[in-house]
């Protein structure tokens, strides 16, 4: 009995009361939750990974095959004229092949956060532990799958004839924000994507639009109105961005992408905020 | 310094019926969430309460039972407790670490091993990489499935992923354990094996909330009882009166008073003039099934089975033959009476149903089979419904 009177007991309160009203403790306990999941978010993300890998025969086949069949494609159509993209100034199939890797690494962090907390449904709805974990090992999945974009990228490089420069490492950093900026968007999405399944549909349809007023597989347009696609799409800095800085060691459109970074991280955290807020009103509504 | 580990203030919890209407309640609860209001304290179309106004305490090394019907807000009352959800109204206050064994193996993953699984599950529950290497040899043995532990946890039973999970949940030790009735899964042997676990817990100072149906372990392990009943509490300090309460919601709507009478005879015999004595036994009495038959053939050596079984524990309950008792029954031909005695039942303070079954020489043949419903009223100063033994006779 002793040795529990010595020990500091944690605490908790629950009140109707909303956690915005107290902004100082919602912050303390966000921040704390987030630290106290790192252990919990690598589990996950090992339990998640050998799964994924135990019961498939491809392996990380799926996570570049796609897209760069999807270049391929558009490599094929540009070089017998089929459509005309204008001139880029790097060799068109790495330019093709990198912005669609690229873009498959965006599309995947977006739909990361919701999937990731669907299928952890049943154990939000029975166990208390840091929401925060399950976010961060979608992270750590989508770091993973940065990686071996990285080393297909690297492939693409040498295979065309270019050369991998240190400028790779700043880019990489870049990549990170697109990842964020996904999961960002992702994460927002997700206390609605929850409840109703419509928000599901609205992204698989929505990426498919997005690819193509996204500067992947052509150059930003430069011209009214087209050149708002360069302007007003937040992917287009960051996915142009890592491109130029990987290939060319510079990037064009400096304002832009470095608002788009700014976005980002108010957007993640943002984000954070309301997945930790709505989450037991969705626990609620879910079955037990 | 206080000892009180939970303490609940008038907590409510509202629930709504219909899914639409539930999802887009909760759309707006998570838009006045984020504004910083508070959702609306009174009930909107479709929602009722599902929980209301329940106040307790818990203190360390304590045990409060909770009971009551399928529905009664029982596990929503836990999930507020384990702040999975948040309470409409009242408040909170939880002191120290928390288990709750609600979901055992929650987080486990089919196509890992169990190894695998134990750290992963160790992970969910908060408990430290560390702290589960030390423990894991104890937590294999105490899981009971050494063979398997490499083996992916889909090819596991119910049974067993319940039995590794209770072992990983037990062995880091609470300060206040949530148990829902999670148990009763595994089998025989397990059962009082988690059962001597969490009397040790309590030992070592652990306030434990305890659901169950089950009254005998309700009895056994509760020091005070919180009757729960469409969402509204009670409390007893006495154990005992909070149990016979609990049988009381089912005394007065849980008994039917149609006799079943599902087999009466066939071409060659007829049971008619059937009587039940009594149908609401007091401590002493024997229950009679006093019956006149007519047969055209002898029917030698038949089989009669009896079964008493309670309406509310489907654990409870005593089945013999005549055969067990080293009697031979016959039924010659011609007009005969017969009846049926069982005197001594132990049931006490309770609602069950009497099978009565005869059956022709080695059971080829089902000639009568009537199910009667009996109350049972409570003998002074008795706790539970317990069986010891009964004594059968057939004249």
């Amino acid at each position: 009995m002793d040795a529990y009177d010595e020990r500091e007991l944690p605490s908790a309160v629950y009140t109707p009361e909303s956690q915005m009203r107290t902004p100082g403790r919602l912050i303390r306990s966000m921040w704390k939750d987030l630290k106290g999941s790192r252990e919990l978010a690598w589990r996950l993300f090992v339990r998640d990974l050998s799964a994924r890998y135990r019961q498939s025969l491809l392996g990380v086949f799926w996570s570049f095959v796609p897209p760069v069949i999807t270049g391929l494609v558009f490599i094929i159509l540009h070089s017998k004229r089929i459509v005309n993209f204008g001139s880029t100034d790097i060799p068109y199939p790495v330019f093709a092949m990198v912005g669609t890797l690229l873009w498959q690494l965006f599309t995947e962090s977006l739909n990361a956060p919701l999937s990731t907390v669907k299928a952890a449904a049943p154990i939000l709805a029975k166990i208390n532990f840091p929401r925060e974990a399950l976010i961060v090992s979608a992270f750590y999945q989508m770091l993973f799958s940065l990686s071996i974009k990285v080393v297909v990228i690297i492939g693409v490089l040498l295979v065309f004839g270019m050369k991998v420069t240190p400028w790779l490492i700043p880019s990489l950093l870049i990549m990170i924000a697109l990842i964020l900026l996904g999961m960002g968007i992702g994460l927002l999405l997700t206390p609605v994507g929850m409840l109703y399944s419509d928000i599901a549909s609205i992204l698989a349809v929505g990426i498919q639009f997005w690819f193509f007023i996204t500067p992947v597989v052509y150059p930003a347009p430069t011209t009214f109105p087209y050149s708002l696609i360069a302007f007003l799409n937040p992917v287009s800095p960051l996915l142009t961005g890592a491109r130029d800085v990987m290939t060319k060691g510079a990037i064009t459109h400096t304002a832009s992408f470095l608002a788009v970074t700014w976005l980002t991280v108010v957007l993640v955290v943002g984000a954070w905020v309301v997945y930790r807020v709505t989450l037991p009103i969705i626990v609620e509504r879910m079955s037990s | 310094m206080s000892d009180v580990l939970v303490a609940a203030e008038g907590v409510h919890k509202k629930f709504c019926r219909s899914l639409k209407r539930s999802l887009w309640y909760g759309m707006r609860d998570m838009g006045a969430e984020l504004l910083g209001l508070c959702g609306p304290p009174e009930l909107r179309k479709d929602e009722f309460w599902a929980v209301q106004g329940v106040s307790f305490e818990l203190r360390r090394g304590s045990t409060l039972g909770l009971i009551g019907h399928n529905g009664a807000g029982k596990t929503t009352l836990l999930r507020m407790l384990n702040g999975l959800i948040k309470p409409d109204r009242g408040r909170i206050n939880v002191r120290g670490r928390m288990q709750a064994l609600i979901a055992l193996g929650a987080g486990f993953n089919p196509l890992l091993t169990g190894r695998e699984n134990i750290y992963v599950n160790a992970a969910v529950l908060g408990i430290p990489k560390a702290e589960v290497d030390r423990r894991f040899d104890d937590i294999v043995e105490f899981s009971g499935i050494n063979d398997f532990i490499d083996a992916p946890v889909q090819s596991y039973s119910s049974g067993m992923t319940v039995r590794l999970g209770f072992a990983v949940a037990a062995h880091m030790n609470p300060d206040i354990l949530l148990v829902d009735e999670v148990l009763a899964v595994g089998d025989y042997g397990f059962q009082s094996k988690c059962y001597n676990k969490i009397g040790e817990l309590k030992h070592n100072g652990t306030g434990i909330i305890l659901v169950s149906h089950n009254m005998h372990t309700i009895s056994t392990f509760a020091d005070r009882v919180m009757l729960l009943s469409k969402g509204r509490s009670t409390l007893f300090d006495y154990v005992p009166d909070g149990v016979r309460a609990y049988t009381n919601l089912f005394a007065a709507t849980g008994m039917s008073d149609d006799i079943e009478k599902i087999l009466s005879g066939n071409g060659s015999i007829t049971f008619y003039d059937v009587q039940v004595a009594k149908r609401v036994l007091n401590p002493a009495d024997s229950f009679s099934l006093s019956m006149w038959y007519e047969a055209t053939t002898d029917y030698r050596d038949v089989d009669i089975d009896t079964l008493i079984y309670s309406s509310t524990d489907p654990w409870l309950y005593f089945q013999s033959t005549n055969k067990a008792y080293r009697r031979t029954v016959d039924l010659p031909e011609g007009r005969h009476r017969m009846q049926v005695t069982i005197k001594d039942i132990p049931l006490n303070n309770a609602t069950a149903k009497i099978v009565v079954t005869i059956w022709t020489k080695n059971r080829t043949e089902k000639l009568f089979w009537w199910r009667i419903p009996v109350v049972f009223r409570a003998a002074d100063y008795s706790t539970g419904n317990n069986f010891l033994q009964v004594a059968y006779e057939v004249n």
